[in-house]
């Protein structure tokens, strides 16, 4: 073995504050970091590869396990790739409902960061008061989906059905109390001397590093860059919209906590407004060579049972060609590439996830900075193990 | 710089006196919603038996092969489902077997608590499939 007179620690993939298996092998001299590398991998299951075996409806159930903490998020940038591939138009109600729920989505991602960052970095009181606005959160994805955290509820062409009584009722009740509890959240960090001293001047990210390690998401707006996809490049009607995108200053770990505090008013925001814009209208584009019909049409109409049969049995085949699409996703910019050889099977998909360039970042961030510096940079960046590997 | 964190302690100590959120879970259940994805069950036809016709559409769509079906026919030239199976060990709960079914006989309920002694009750089959149904009701 050769000798070095620095010391080499590894961290991780068991560490608790690496937020899944992220394995850092970290230089060490003394307390401070000379270099840091990232290793990643230990949570590959070949999504990318396992999309192109299975029928563009089937694969959508794998992207809800990419980021678990957002699979809204995800079947809408799936849905959008597949739609632009399609050329389908989508109900105006479909769409809202879509920015609705990707924003409650954003929301519950938020809270989840929120309260794990603060318990990495020692503060227990606000992951249990995190945890207890995000089962609300949780609550209406369960009613409106079935399912917590994999929803699958956003579908080529629309929504798997509308939403169900009394949602938005609920919906509204959460959003009304929301800000008071962010006021909570505040009260607990924003001026504490503490969480300021733990995250004020560290894991500094400069605009220009933001720009060239590609990074997106709140991380690239705390540098002080204005860029999200939702203004740069409107879906889903959020140029109907009206929202701020809120940036930092410095690009340190607390300003990228309050830009994600600000990122979650915002989204209040936008749900409120989504709320009560909401038009009437059916949740489902009509394109019978693509979407399937109504579940109650298929008992009645014969010409819907067998287009029921046909596209569930063989899949749809959209024409051949290549779209891209990409949205704001909790992380950041969540993009899928897809390349359609005419078969019910994608010839090729790309995942573009958010936190695997956010990762790659945060050697800049560390270097020269304190071991126990290195978390607080880590929970910052917000990753997410299940996207990076895929 | 004393006065936030007397603030934040303010805060934690007013929530002593609030009503506790969290329920006593094995006594006291959450409430599932109408549209919840627990486990399968079988809906039954008047003659009490499965409403399956084993058309093989949630066998088509499952995106992780979980479901097992062999078609017999009865002597009046219907179909029903000789051999039906579902690997609960293998099944994500997409719901899609539930979407694709012509006649809404595979049915995703509100169960959620499976865990048993034996890997083998995991795999649902016609039987406990139509079990459930009864639990359900």
């Amino acid at each position: 073995m050769t000798e070095s007179k620095y010391m080499t620690l590894n961290m991780g993939p068991q560490h608790p504050a690496t937020h899944g298996v992220l394995r850092f092998v970290l230089e060490l001299d003394g307390e401070t970091v000379i270099t840091s590398v990232p290793h990643i991998g230990y949570l590959h299951r070949g999504i990318e590869k396992l999309m192109e075996c299975k029928t563009y409806w089937q694969s959508e159930p794998f992207t809800d396990r990419l980021d678990y903490t957002s699979g809204m998020s995800n079947n809408l940038a799936y849905c959008l790739a597949v739609e632009k591939l399609l050329g389908i138009e989508i109900p105006k109600r479909a769409q809202y409902i879509r920015v609705m729920l990707s924003e409650l989505q954003r929301i519950a991602a938020h809270i989840l960061w929120l309260s794990t960052h603060a318990l990495d970095l020692g503060a227990m009181t606000l992951f249990f008061y995190g945890f207890r606005e995000r089962e609300n959160c949780l609550k209406l994805m369960e009613t409106v989906s079935g399912a917590r955290l994999m929803p699958d509820y956003i579908r080529f062409g629309g929504l798997r059905e509308d939403l169900p009584d009394g949602f938005l009722a609920m919906a509204k009740t959460f959003i009304d109390d929301f800000p008071s509890r962010i006021d909570e959240y505040e009260t607990l960090l924003t001026k504490n001397i503490i969480w300021k001293k733990r995250t004020q001047d560290i894991g500094i990210l400069s605009a220009e590093d933001a720009i060239n390690y590609s990074v997106t998401g709140p991380v690239l707006r705390a540098s002080g860059v204005n860029y999200d996809v939702r203004k740069a490049y409107p879906y889903s009607s959020y140029e109907d919209f009206d929202f701020e995108i809120p940036l930092g200053t410095k690009g340190d770990v607390y300003d990228r906590y309050l830009v994600r505090l600000l990122e979650m008013r915002q989204s209040v925001r936008i749900v409120k407004e989504a709320i009560k814009k909401l038009p009437e209208g059916p949740v489902r584009a009509s394109a019978p060579e693509y979407i399937a019909p109504d579940k109650n049409a298929v008992e009645k109409d014969i010409a819907a049972l067998i287009s029921h049969f046909k596209l569930m049995a063989d899949g749809l085949k959209p024409p051949v060609g290549e779209a891209y699409t990409s949205i704001e996703s909790s992380k950041g910019e969540l993009g899928f590439y897809i390349i359609s050889d005419g078969t019910s099977k994608p010839y090729r998909v790309r995942i573009r996830p958010p936190s695997f360039l956010n990762l790659a970042s945060i050697p800049r961030m560390i270097e020269g900075a304190l071991v126990a510096d290195v978390v607080s940079a880590i929970g910052s960046v917000d990753v997410v193990l299940g996207e990076i590997d895929k | 710089m004393i006065i936030p964190l007397l603030k934040g302690l303010c805060l934690t100590f007013s929530r002593i006196f609030s009503k506790p959120i969290t329920i006593r879970y094995p006594e006291q259940k959450h409430p599932m919603p109408a549209r919840w994805r627990g486990v399968h069950y079988f809906r039954k036809n008047e003659a009490g038996e499965t409403a399956c016709v084993a058309c093989g559409l949630c066998v088509a769509v499952c995106p992780n092969t979980c479901i097992t079906l062999e078609i017999g026919e009865k002597p009046d030239g219907k179909r029903f489902p000789l051999k039906y199976e579902i690997d609960v060990w293998r099944c994500i709960f997409c719901g899609f077997c539930q979407d694709a079914c012509p006649v809404n006989a595979i049915n995703l309920g509100q169960g959620y608590e499976e865990a048993h002694y034996r890997k083998e009750d995991l795999v649902l089959n016609t039987k406990t499939l139509l079990s459930m149904y009864e639990e359900k009701i």
